[in-house]
C-alpha cells in the first residue's frame, strides 16, 4: 500500500493523551499537513495538558497556550506579529476542543474568520468536555450521556442537537471549511494541505473519538470514526471559495452499528435511536441539496 | 533571565510503558509492511525500518520498511491490532 | 492636544507594530486616532479590530511572543473583561503597554472617571502607573516600554489617565523628537520569542512540584526590584527628552509639611491647588502623588511622611468590606516604621467632582483629628 501522508513527524511520542485518543491523531496529521514552518495556539482543552507537564513539549513546532476563549485571538495574534516581521510564509493555526470552539471561544472565532487573517482554525471534536471529565458542550450530540446530562429518573440523556461549527463557519462565508476524521488519515492531511494553499482564513473540523468518554474500547478509536461517517453521522465535506462538495462513502453502516460500540448511547431505545436515524437522514438531505445548489 | 513559562524538553525522551496493561506484538510473517498500523498510531510509537531478518509472507517485502512497536511509548491502546488487516498484531497482556 | 492624542501619539513614538483594540468609551478616540495613523502611513502597525477585550489582549499577547512590540486600551468594563488575558499576559513575561482610560463600574451604567476599573487590576502582574497630565500620559508610554522591556522586569504596563478629565481635554503638549524616541527605546528585543528552529511550548501544564511557584516568586522579585530601575529610567528619560516626570510618587510641598495627602491621577491637580491655597494661609500641608502604584512605592512613602502629623489616603476607588487599597497599602508600608494617625477618604466615584472645598474638608479633617467622614462630597441632591 502507498504511503499517501506524508512521512515527517512534528508530534512526539511521550505524550500524555489517553491510549486510543482521537485528538492525538488529529494532531499528528494535522501537523504532517502544515509543516515545520508552523505556529499553533491551543486554548484549555485536552490538548493543555497532553504535551506533558513541565518541562516536557511534544511538538516540534511552537506550541503558544492560550485562555479558553482565546485560542481566534491569538492565531490573530499570531498572524499579524508574523507578517509584520515580513514572515507571512510561516502557517499560523489554532488547535482547540469543541468546547473551546462551540462554546466559549466561539464569538472570537467567528470574529476572527470574519476579520480575514490568513490562518487555519482546527477544531478536534470529541462532543464534549473531555478535559475536565465528559461535560456536555454545544457540540454532544443528542441521545448522548455526559455527566452533566446524566442518565437519572427524571432527567436523562442530551435532548437538543449537536451544533455543527463547521456548518456555521460555511454561512459565514470562510473561503475554505471542512470536516473531517481520524479514520480517513489522507483525506484529513489532504484537506489541511489544501487549507495551507488557501491564504485567508480556514476552518477544519475533525471528529476525534474519546475512549474514555464515549466508553468504548480505545482500540475502537479509528473503527468509530470510520463508522460515523459510514453512518452519515458525521459527514465529511469540503467548502471551498463557496463550492460545496459532500463525500459519499461507498460503504455504509446503520447509526446502531455506530451507537452500540459506545456506552454514552447505551441507555438508548428503539424509539431514541430511530429519532436520530431521522435527525441524520434529514441533515443529509439538506447536506445533499446544498451541494446541487 | 527571568523564570519563564517555557519548556523544550521533548517529551520523546519520557517513558510511558508503564501505561500499558497490554502489548502489540506483530508476528512478522504476516506482516506485509501495509503500514497501516504506523499511520493509526497515536503515540507516534511505531517506527518503519528496513530490517531483512524479520520475517515476512514473501521475500519481495523484504525490501520494504517494516513497523516495529516502540514499547517505550506504546500504550497498549490496541489500534494497531484492531485495524491490522492480515490479523499480524496480537494484543499480549503484561504482567506487572 | 487632549490626553487621548497624546496617549496615541506615544505610541507612535515607540514605533508599535501590533495594535489590537476594541471601542469603549473614553478610550475610543485613541485606538481611533491610531487606526487614522495607520491609515495614513504615519504608524507602520498592524490593526486588528477585535471583538472584545479579551480578544484584544490576547492577540497583542500572542503577537509579543512572535517578537513585535504591540499595544492596546482600553477602559471600565472592557479592563474587566479582560482580566483573565492580564494574568496570561503577565504571566507570559509579555512586556506590553497598555492604555487604560480610567471609568467607573456599573451599573448603573457611568461613563465618568474612577479609579476602580484598575485598581481591581492590581494583582495581575502588570505594573500600574497613573498619570496626572497629557504630557505624562504621552511620556509614560515611552517609558512604560523601556521599564517592561528591561530584561531583568519582563513585566507589562498598564499606563493610567482619567475619563474626560485628561482623556477629551486639550493641554499643552510637547512631542518629543521621533529620532529620540526611536534611539531610546530601539527595536523589541524579546530573548524568547518565537523560534522555528528550536520549537518550545508556551505556558504548558505545570504540576505543584515544577516549578511553577518558582515563576510567580520570580514576577514578584522582577516587580519589588524593579524599583531602582523605574528609578534610573526616569532620570535617564528627563534628561533625554528634557521631560518633566517625578519620581515613583511626586511630593509636593512636603518638606516641612504636618498635614498631608495621598492622591493618584488627574484629581492630584486640584489637590496642589488646595495645598497651595492652604500654604498661602499659613496652613503647613502637602501632597503625595503616586505615579507608580505598583511596584508600590513604600519606601518614597515612608520618607516622604516623616515629620508628618497626620496623613490622609484619598481613594478616587472602591473596595467592599474593607479600607480602600491605597489606604492598606500605606498603612501596611508604614507599619511599626511610623506612628501617626492615618485615614482613608473615599471621593470622586462616578465622576463626582472633588472640589478645592473637598480637598479642604479632608485636611480640616486630618488636622482637627476628626475620624467621623470618610466619603466626601456624597450626599445626593
Amino acid at each position: 500500500m502507498p504511503l499517501s501522508i506524508p512521512r515527517e513527524e512534528y508530534m512526539l511520542p511521550g505524550h500524555t493523551a489517553c491510549a486510543g485518543c482521537g485528538a492525538a491523531l488529529s494532531m499528528r496529521y494535522v501537523l504532517k499537513g502544515m509543516g515545520p514552518k508552523s505556529a499553533l495556539a491551543i486554548p484549555a482543552c485536552c490538548w493543555s495538558i497532553i504535551p506533558g507537564e513541565f518541562p516536557y513539549t511534544a511538538l516540534k513546532i511552537p506550541m503558544l497556550q492560550t485562555p479558553f476563549a482565546a485560542a481566534a485571538a491569538a492565531i490573530s495574534g499570531l498572524r499579524e506579529g508574523l507578517d509584520a516581521q515580513g514572515k507571512e510564509d510561516y502557517n499560523v493555526l489554532a488547535f482547540a476542543g469543541d468546547g473551546g470552539t462551540a462554546d466559549i471561544g466561539l464569538q472570537g472565532l467567528s470574529a476572527a474568520m470574519e476579520r480575514g487573517h490568513n490562518v487555519l482554525y482546527v477544531m478536534y471534536d470529541n462532543e464534549a468536555y473531555m478535559n475536565t471529565g465528559i461535560q456536555r458542550s454545544g457540540s454532544t450530540p443528542f441521545g448522548a450521556w455526559t455527566t452533566t446530562t446524566p442518565v437519572g429518573l427524571k432527567r436523562n440523556y442530551k435532548r437538543e442537537n449537536k451544533k455543527f461549527v463547521a456548518d456555521l463557519m460555511i454561512a459565514q462565508n470562510v473561503p475554505y471549511v471542512a470536516t473531517a476524521t481520524i479514520a480517513y488519515p489522507e483525506d484529513l492531511s489532504r484537506k489541511v494541505a489544501v487549507a495551507k494553499s488557501i491564504k485567508g482564513p480556514k476552518f477544519i473540523q475533525i471528529l476525534s473519538p474519546c475512549p474514555p468518554g464515549w466508553f468504548f474500547n480505545s482500540a475502537d478509536t479509528v473503527k468509530i470514526s470510520r463508522l460515523a461517517v459510514e453512518s452519515k453521522v458525521f459527514p465529511l465535506y469540503e467548502s471551498k471559495n463557496g463550492k460545496f462538495a459532500l463525500y459519499k462513502p461507498a460503504k455504509t453502516a446503520s447509526i446502531s452499528d455506530y451507537l452500540s460500540l459506545q456506552g454514552r448511547f447505551g441507555h438508548l431505545r428503539e424509539e431514541e435511536v430511530r429519532l436520530i436515524e431521522e435527525a441524520v437522514e434529514k441533515r443529509w438531505s439538506s447536506l445533499l441539496e446544498k451541494e446541487q445548489n | 533571565m527571568a523564570i519563564l513559562p517555557i519548556t523544550s524538553v521533548s517529551s520523546a525522551t519520557k517513558e510511558m510503558a508503564s501505561w500499558r496493561t497490554s502489548k502489540p506484538v506483530i508476528e512478522y510473517s504476516k506482516c506485509t509492511r501495509c503500514e497501516i498500523c504506523w499511520k493509526f498510531c497515536p503515540d507516534v510509537a511505531i517506527d518503519l525500518v528496513i530490517d531483512p531478518d524479520l520475517k515476512s509472507p514473501s521475500d519481495r517485502f523484504k525490501t520494504l520498511e517494516a513497523p516495529v512497536i516502540d514499547y517505550n511509548h506504546c500504550k497498549g491502546c490496541g489500534i494497531c491490532a484492531a485495524e491490522c488487516p492480515f490479523g499480524a498484531i496480537e494484543m499480549v497482556r503484561e504482567e506487572v | 492636544m487632549t490626553g487621548n492624542e497624546a496617549v496615541a501619539m506615544g505610541v507612535k513614538l515607540s514605533r508599535v507594530k501590533v495594535v489590537a483594540a476594541y471601542p469603549i468609551t473614553p478610550q475610543t478616540t485613541i485606538v481611533e486616532k491610531l487606526a487614522e495613523m495607520v491609515a495614513n502611513g504615519d504608524l507602520d502597525s498592524k490593526f486588528i479590530e477585535v471583538e472584545s477585550e479579551h480578544s484584544a489582549m490576547s492577540s497583542v499577547t500572542a503577537s509579543e511572543i512572535t517578537g513585535v512590540r504591540s499595544y492596546t486600551a482600553s477602559s471600565s468594563h472592557g479592563i474587566l473583561y479582560m482580566h483573565e488575558a492580564l494574568h496570561w499576559a503577565a504571566g507570559m513575561r509579555v512586556p506590553l503597554v497598555m492604555s487604560v482610560v480610567n471609568r467607573a463600574i456599573g451599573p448603573p451604567w457611568n461613563i465618568w472617571g474612577e479609579q476602580t476599573d484598575t485598581f481591581n487590576q492590581r494583582d495581575t502582574g502588570w505594573m500600574q502607573i497613573y498619570c496626572e497630565t497629557n504630557q505624562e500620559a504621552m511620556d509614560s508610554i515611552m517609558l512604560g516600554y523601556k521599564i517592561a522591556e528591561n530584561k531583568k522586569i519582563l513585566l507589562p504596563v498598564m499606563n493610567m489617565l482619567d475619563a474626560f478629565t485628561l482623556s477629551h481635554t486639550s493641554e499643552p503638549v510637547e512631542i518629543r523628537n521621533e529620532k529620540t524616541a526611536a534611539d531610546y527605546l530601539g527595536d523589541l528585543d524579546l530573548d524568547f520569542k518565537l523560534d522555528f528552529n528550536n520549537p518550545a511550548s508556551y505556558g504548558s501544564l505545570a504540576s505543584p512540584d515544577s516549578p511553577f511557584m518558582e515563576m510567580k516568586r520570580d514576577m514578584r522579585d522582577s516587580m519589588y526590584n524593579a524599583v531602582g530601575t523605574i528609578k534610573n529610567e526616569i532620570s535617564s528619560f528627563n534628561e533625554l527628552f528634557d521631560a518633566d516626570l517625578p519620581g515613583l510618587t511626586e511630593n509636593f510641598m512636603m518638606e516641612d509639611a504636618d498635614y498631608a495627602l495621598v492622591t493618584a491621577g488627574a484629581i492630584s491637580s486640584t489637590a496642589k491647588y488646595t495645598v497651595r491655597k492652604m500654604r498661602e494661609r499659613g496652613q503647613k500641608v502637602g501632597l503625595i502623588r503616586l505615579y507608580f502604584y505598583r511596584p508600590f512605592p513604600a519606601e518614597e512613602i515612608l520618607k516622604a511622611v516623616k515629620g508628618l502629623k497626620a496623613l490622609g489616603v484619598v481613594e478616587r476607588n472602591l473596595s467592599f468590606g474593607q479600607r480602600g487599597p491605597t489606604f492598606e497599602d500605606v498603612v501596611s508600608s508604614l507599619y511599626g516604621r511610623v506612628n501617626i494617625p492615618i485615614r482613608d477618604y473615599v471621593v470622586g466615584l462616578g465622576g463626582r467632582d472633588v472640589r478645592v472645598k473637598d480637598y479642604e474638608k479632608m485636611f480640616e479633617n486630618l488636622i482637627e483629628g476628626n475620624n467621623e467622614i470618610d466619603w466626601i462630597n456624597v450626599e445626593v441632591k
